[in-house]
């Protein structure tokens, strides 16, 4: 931190990894000498193959996972000194699977954290149709129940609880990876909408460069439990580092291959 | 006479054993329960206390009605009343189920609520009985239908100790070879069995999540 007090406090990472290793109780290493920093409002993408360490990252986070070596600091404190139930709530968690309550109704599901939390009822329901309406879901939604919903509806409402208690950091484990092709591609637009309204610090992990481009301002290239390189979406496609290079390629080639018109 | 004639003469004798074989059930079903579904959350939570849990409930099942209530004569305080040991036995008969099914609905909730409940930020308590417990409630009552069920055949032997229940009409008819006395503690016992089943079988319906 020497040499940077003239920064002042938002220049400060709102996330950031210190030297960080996960290792399993079998003695498996699934992440290395992590060091990397997330700035304010800036979304973070973590990029790599299954198995590369971009989920564990994300857990170290929030502490489903603790660090077997090395710190993970949020707003400058170290998870570990943090009151875990303190930690989660301050940060949203949005996963493929969803995770929607499914005895609870959407309204429910939504206002759980704000609920535990205490909020008078009145501010609670204000706050479930302001977050509906934030993620384009209609407010006649609320009394449904999760099975009820497609499965786009159901991520919208997976990232409206998870904004319920309006926190500053989001954590996004390939959200949009379980769903079809032209739904992710309307979600990816709103969700850029949204983070330009709402300005997060959001945390984005996802194995499709195209979403990663997209959606980061900066990208993270993780491969077998190491970062390999941070770049922005434009440097990405120009770097020289091996691995990247492989992914613009491979990137590159699905265009290269699709049919075109005949040339005349 | 024939079998309506005796049951009607005795509506009132099998109506008092029917309540006293009814008791027996419902308070060794109370206490498997309260007993039963925090070990079955213990095991679900903690895997090292699966197998000594279940092995010891599994083991329990294994004893011979008869020869349990036999054992549990002797007992200081809980051989001065029959019915005590009855209510004992029935209910460490009863615990495997509860156990077994507690355990097999809250590790059954799907790992992607779970995860996201703790994600949020619920603590171990809130996401048990917000999540967890709700969503394996179904689960756990089909345990519950289980054991009554058993438990309402069970309890006929109870009377071979003196614990009373429908079991007294059938040792009595077993003894006196009347078989009109067997079935007067038979039927009513039957059907006590079947409507348990029925009645908990649909309110296990009813608590199923959606």
């Amino acid at each position: 931190m020497v040499g940077n007090m003239e920064g002042t406090a938002s220049d400060a990472p709102v996330i950031e990894f210190r030297h960080v290793g996960y290792t399993w109780p079998n003695g498996r290493p699934l992440i290395t000498g992590l060091n990397l920093e997330v700035g304010r409002g800036e979304t973070l993408v973590l990029l790599g193959r299954s198995g590369s360490g971009k989920t564990t990252t994300l857990k170290l986070i929030n502490r489903l996972l603790n660090p077997t070596c090395g710190k993970v600091l949020v707003n400058g404190v170290p998870t570990a000194e943090t009151d875990v139930i303190h930690l989660r709530r301050g940060i949203g968690y949005v996963i493929q699977d969803v995770g929607l309550f499914p005895h609870y109704t959407v309204a429910r599901n939504i206002e759980l954290v704000p609920k535990i939390e205490n909020w008078p009822a009145e501010r609670i329901r204000t706050r479930v149709a302001e977050l509906l309406e934030l993620v384009g879901l209609d407010v006649s939604l609320a009394s449904r129940y999760p099975h009820e919903l497609s499965g786009g509806q159901r991520q919208r409402v997976g990232v409206a609880r998870a904004l319920a208690a309006d926190p500053a950091i989001l954590l996004m484990d390939e959200p949009f990876g379980a769903l079809d092709a032209l739904t992710r591609h309307q979600l990816q637009r709103e969700f850029l909408s949204l983070q330009k309204r709402l300005n997060k610090t959001v945390v984005f992990v996802t194995h499709d460069l195209r979403e990663a481009l997209r959606l980061g301002s900066r990208i993270a290239l993780m491969d077998a439990g190491r970062l390999i390189v941070v770049l922005t979406p434009q440097e990405f496609l120009r770097s020289r580092e091996p691995l990247a290079a492989a992914y613009a390629q491979a990137f590159e080639d699905g265009f290269a291959d699709a049919p075109r018109e005949p040339t005349p | 006479m024939n079998l309506s004639q005796f049951l009607h003469q005795n509506y009132d004798q099998i109506l008092e054993l029917t309540v006293e074989h009814l008791w027996l059930v419902g308070i060794s079903t109370l206490f498997a329960v309260a007993i039963g579904v925090p070990l079955g959350i213990l095991t679900a939570r903690r895997q090292v206390w699966n197998r000594p849990v279940l092995g010891t409930a599994n083991l329990i099942q294994t004893v011979p009605s008869l020869a349990l209530f036999g054992f549990l004569l002797p007992v200081p305080w809980l051989g001065e009343r029959a019915d005590r040991i009855a209510i004992l036995a029935l209910t460490l008969y009863a615990l495997l189920p509860v156990i077994r099914n507690t355990y097999t609905g809250i590790r059954g909730v799907d790992p992607a609520v779970v995860e996201a409940g703790r994600g949020m930020g619920l603590t171990e308590t809130q996401l048990l009985f917000q999540v967890e417990l709700p969503l394996a409630l179904s689960v756990i009552f089909s345990g519950i239908r289980v054991a009554v069920v058993v438990s309402v055949g069970l309890a006929t032997i109870a009377a071979a100790i003196g614990a009373g229940g429908l079991g007294e009409f059938i040792f009595r008819g077993l003894a006196m070879v009347n078989n009109q006395l067997i079935l007067a503690g038979a039927i009513p016992a039957a059907i006590l069995a079947l409507a348990a089943d029925f009645g908990l079988g649909w309110l296990e319906k009813h608590l199923q999540p959606r």
